[in-house]
């Protein structure tokens, strides 16, 4: 169970602080599999990473992240040291340049669990039997990195990254540079990953919502650093409340859509400067129904069980 | 309008170009007068080397591109300029087509110097600004500007507007929205179905099918190079014949379905540049028979307008 309250962190540039995430407050229940989702430049990679790897430029204003009873010390690098891998564990964005070029893919995993202080024998069987379950045959961890084709060093990343069976598991873009075959695999094997109990808590950070259709049991929005809404996926895909989900959720082609029977339309205008950003609603100047009460920063409310929403006209 | 017959490009590779891949093979198809061609393949099927080929950004292998009965390599000097002044292209990355230092408006400028040395600065004025209006742009928002001043999607129709300026009938748009969010992607996408309204022709090179749905009247699907299947759009995504359009088209992601609860991975193909012989699909496909692994399926026309290439 991962509860995050009032987690702030800006980037520290030499104009000034960019506020790349405020105030963001929500849960994540045991087994449960979130989406992050917002377009780039709205924050999702920078809360996806707070959680675990805080670095400069990224300066920790303010908040608390605790993860199953216990308060993660996320902005002192050094005692983190002890959570990351162990506890809270991330797939990178480019798995393909995840992997040590100079390394056989098992040296380079018994060098990894030994600054764990972990025995790389003891976790070899349970290793391989991971393998087995994501397809991959043993003689990989006999392999270089340069062997191993763009489908398989990402799911060798994904059994190494879930070893020690961490509670929660970060997913960053993990599916964007892959075939759709592929794609559909990977995003299949993290939900296998969840029902084996290898990781309870899941964050998916993607700029693909149609991925989080199938597989997020929940999904959170985020618009320019802030949060805007997050509910069950069905909800957000049927039943959105702020303004911005819908309007995202409705510019999006999907199959079975074409231009001359149902015309889609964007989002007007771009996202505004993190730098000196306006008060209130960040999506205000974007909105087609804000009004005078947006110039305050709305509350992220639970409108309805697990339904969050920011926004004053929702409420 | 534009008609590749039996194209094939090879690239040599290695220290003294000994081992050959296969980019493109035999492939032929057409492009009609105000008509979206979508061009839909995975990574390494070849589709931006067809973009590339249309181009002239390199040379053909075998095979022959026409454009309005002309053969595109014959090209040199002054035609070649009159077929830029009709084809143009608009790739993935819209930061990196532009020189940084420069303003952005300075691909203008050097369309003017190059195609238009005599038009007096009034004129040219006006149709920099015509071109602007046609992609959805406000002139005075956006002229003047550095490229880092202007959002992605912006960017991208400039260079539609720098093939506005030509007397542009082909455009080949490689992959132009992959790079943009999600609320300005659809507006691009929209821009060319207004552009196609005026009488252009769009190639539209993609990777994401539902993409390739929502703006083109045919799909040609591309598997390693050789095409796999090609049609109205509406048939070959809703009743596909050739068994990698049906995986394809079973794993894209949806918003009305969820994908089947089963854990199936692919089958690795083999490397591009493994001589094949017999149907390039083959290792992969659950309905290969003895045939498929011996004999290269022709492209045959299975209904009106609809061709695949499949011995099954």
């Amino acid at each position: 169970m991962l509860q995050v309250e009032n987690l702030t962190v800006y980037y520290k540039t030499i104009r000034g602080y960019v506020q790349a995430l405020e105030q963001a407050t929500f849960k994540i229940a045991d087994g449960e599999i979130m989406g992050l989702a917002g377009e780039s430049g709205c924050g999702k990679t920078t809360l996806g990473h707070s959680l675990i790897y805080l670095r400069p430029p990224m300066n920790y204003i303010g908040g608390r992240v605790v993860l199953d009873g216990q308060e993660l010390p996320i902005w002192d690098m050094e005692k983190m040291r002890e959570f990351r891998y162990r506890h809270v564990s991330l797939i990178p964005q480019y798995a393909m340049n995840a992997l040590n070029p100079t390394r056989k893919i098992g040296r380079m995993i018994a060098e990894l669990l030994e600054s764990r202080g972990v025995n790389y024998n003891d976790v070899l069987p349970e290793l391989k039997r991971r393998l087995d379950l994501v397809q991959l045959t043993h003689d990989v961890l006999k392999m270089y990195p340069i062997e191993l084709s763009g489908g398989m060093k990402q799911r060798t990343v994904m059994v190494v990254s879930t070893l020690l069976n961490p509670s929660l598991l970060i997913a960053d873009e993990i599916t964007s540079a892959l075939d759709v075959s592929t794609q559909k695999a990977v995003c299949e094997m993290l939900v296998e990953f969840r029902d084996r109990g290898f990781v309870k808590s899941t964050i998916i950070i993607t700029h693909d919502i149609s991925i989080l259709y199938q597989i997020a049991d929940s999904i959170l929005v985020m618009y320019a650093g802030q949060l805007s809404e997050k509910a069950p996926s069905e909800i957000i895909f049927r039943d959105a409340r702020h303004p911005y989900t819908r309007l995202l959720i409705g510019s999006l082609p999907k199959v079975g859509v074409r231009y001359r029977e149902e015309r889609l339309r964007g989002i007007p205008g771009s996202p505004p400067q993190l730098l000196n950003p306006p008060p209130g609603c960040r999506f205000r100047e974007r909105c087609p129904v804000a009004f005078d009460r947006c110039v305050e920063v709305p509350p992220f409310l639970e409108i309805s069980p697990g339904h969050f929403v920011a926004c004053w006209r929702a409420y | 309008m534009l008609s590749l017959e039996h194209v094939t490009k090879i690239y040599r590779l290695g220290a003294f170009g000994l081992q050959k891949l296969i980019a493109v093979r035999d492939v032929t198809f057409e492009i009609g007068e105000r008509e979206i061609v979508s061009l839909i393949g995975e990574s390494g099927s070849g589709k931006s080397t067809i973009g590339k080929l249309i181009l002239r950004l390199i040379p053909l292998t075998s095979g022959r591109i026409c454009f309005e009965g002309t053969d595109v390599s014959t090209l040199n000097g002054r035609s070649l300029k009159e077929y830029y002044r009709k084809v143009q292209g608009v790739f993935q990355d819209p930061f990196a087509s532009f020189n940084p230092i420069f303003k952005a408006d300075r691909i203008f400028r050097m369309i003017r110097e190059e195609f238009y040395p005599g038009m007096n600065a009034r004129e040219w004025s006006e149709k920099v600004e015509g071109a602007l209006r046609a992609v959805g742009l406000n002139p005075p928002d956006v002229l003047n500007k550095f490229p880092h001043q202007l959002s992605g999607g912006q960017l991208q129709r400039f260079l539609v507007a720098r093939a506005l300026l030509l007397d542009i009938r082909l455009l080949i748009a490689d992959e132009i929205i992959s790079m943009l969010d999600a609320s300005t992607r659809v507006d691009v996408l929209n821009l060319l179905a207004d552009l196609k309204a005026r009488g252009l022709s769009i190639l539209f090179i993609t990777h994401d099918l539902s993409l390739g749905y929502y703006i083109s009247d045919r799909a040609v699907i591309l598997y390693r190079g050789r095409i796999a299947e090609m049609g109205p759009t509406d048939r070959v995504y809703n009743y596909p014949l050739h068994p990698y359009t049906e995986m394809l088209m079973e794993a894209v992601p949806r918003l009305d379905r969820k994908w089947d609860e089963e854990i199936r991975v692919e089958r690795e193909g083999e490397l591009a540049s493994m001589a094949v012989t017999g149907c390039v699909y083959a290792s992969r496909c659950p309905k290969a028979i003895d045939i498929c692994k011996e004999q290269e399926p022709e492209l045959k026309e299975a209904e009106a307008g609809h061709f695949v290439a499949c011995w099954a």
